[in-house]
């Protein structure tokens, strides 16, 4: 399939998916998953980054209307998005001209589950920390950082190994 | 001037992800303002068209609690009914106080379609708006109690600032006359928190608090909730936890209150500071 096609239509998917049905899980009340961040880890790494981070704000803004919480999303999932090469750099030890060649599922496991825990947990914590928005409520940010990505990374670990081709 | 080109050449990305990010800040501080939240919000007509498509499929799946809920208070209407007509014609002396109860509010029946209560500013989305003639800050309730008031309106649909929303400050009272105000700590659903009653007021586990009617927003008399725990030690605030008549996490059909002389009690109020 055509990549552009490919990724409009990931992103509308991941956007109604995390409206319509993962918003509304509240596992024991509170803890959700928040799946939308797959975009980060799906989308190919490329030298020019301007259109990855707008539509990555894009995203996060599109779910912050339906969430009526500001820009929390938007601003949590830029973070990651741009700081996403470092992380690369750090745990794959790949730099620019490995980029047109990497593909995450071709790497092994231990370095991508590092990577993937690394950027949720970042996400997560920052996500929490807007949506409570002052330092009163701080052991409840954590616990909410930690149940929610334990949850989504289940989530996520889980989809891949449904979806991804067999060898 | 090459300097400053290289400059910019090399940390285009950085700052590009900077301009991303000041956006997104300051749409997080404009919608924690309430004059300013007006661009970011689900009452608009893409977001409210999808949230009333999939809440009328959701729906049937409550329809057997919200016909008992209606029942329930069908039967509390028709009891209250039956009071008034027997005291009015039978002893003329015990009458209800219409000094104090008169007519001056106007009821408009509304859905909630999309519901949040986990988070520490939560906002509801309702099927009604500007249309139907509502406008910002009107009280919304049930009938176990309140919800919150009207927050931004679409032409067909409104945003609610919940009650369960960190800046939600509500006028309240205790049945014998005390009043305080009424907030949330942004930690459990179902209870919120009643500060500023002054110490030797009589407070005991188990009393009623409902709406002071001191705000031009909220009719008086309105149920909220019932006091679980009075902190009476040493704190300096006082501080009393109230738990909610209404379980925030399952409701249906709303009431929206307008006040029809709110305009005049808000000119009074502002002259009075010239």
């Amino acid at each position: 399939m055509n990549k552009t096609v490919y990724f409009g239509l990931l992103f509308v998917f991941l956007v109604f998916l995390q409206v319509f049905v993962l918003n509304n899980i509240l596992f024991l009340g509170y803890v959700n998953p928040y799946l939308y961040i797959t975009f980060v880890f799906l989308y190919p790494l490329k030298k020019n980054r301007f259109v990855f981070l707008l539509l990555s704000f894009a995203l996060g803004l599109s779910i912050d209307f339906f969430s009526d919480s500001g820009g929390i999303h938007a601003f949590s999932l830029v973070t990651i998005s741009y700081f996403r090469l470092f992380f690369i750099r750090v745990f794959f030890n790949k730099f620019e001209v490995d980029y047109p060649f990497f593909k995450l599922n071709l790497e092994s496991f231990g370095k991508k589950f590092n990577y993937i825990v690394t950027l949720t947990v970042l996400h997560h914590f920052l996500l929490f920390s807007f949506a409570n928005f002052s330092f009163q409520n701080m052991s409840h940010v954590v616990l909410n950082t930690l149940y929610s990505s334990a949850f989504t990374l289940i989530l996520y670990f889980l989809s891949i190994y449904i979806f991804s081709k067999k060898q | 001037m090459q300097q400053l080109i290289y400059f910019f050449q090399k940390f285009k990305y950085f700052l590009f992800f900077l301009f991303l990010q000041f956006i997104a800040l300051t749409l997080i501080f404009n919608n924690l303002n309430f004059q300013n939240s007006k661009y970011i919000n689900s009452a608009n007509a893409l977001t409210g068209g999808l949230y009333s498509r999939v809440s009328d499929i959701s729906d049937y799946f409550s329809l057997k609690a919200t016909n008992t809920q209606l029942i329930e208070e069908n039967t509390l209407l028709r009891n209250f009914l039956n009071q008034k007509t027997n005291t009015s014609f039978t002893v003329d002396s015990i009458v209800i106080d219409t000094v104090k109860y008169y007519q001056k509010y106007t009821y408009t029946s509304a859905k909630i379609i999309n519901n949040s209560y986990s988070k520490a500013f939560n906002f509801l989305t309702i099927d009604k708006g500007a249309i139907a003639g509502l406008s910002k800050e009107m009280a919304v309730v049930n009938a176990k109690g309140i919800i919150g008031f009207t927050d931004n309106l679409s032409p067909n649909y409104g945003r609610i600032q919940s009650i369960l929303n960190k800046n939600t400050k509500i006028n309240a009272r205790l049945k014998n006359g005390y009043f305080g105000t009424l907030q949330w700590n942004g930690l459990d659903y179902n209870t919120v928190q009643l500060i500023d009653i002054p110490r030797q007021a009589p407070v005991k586990i188990g009393d009623t608090i409902e709406t002071g009617g001191k705000s031009a927003i909220f009719p008086e008399g309105i149920l909220i909730g019932k006091v679980i725990e009075i902190n009476n030690d040493n704190a300096v605030d006082n501080v009393i936890n109230v738990k909610l008549f209404n379980d925030m996490s399952v409701i249906g059909p709303v009431y929206v209150i307008k006040n029809l002389q709110k305009v005049e009690i808000k000119r009074l109020e502002n002259s009075g500071n010239e």
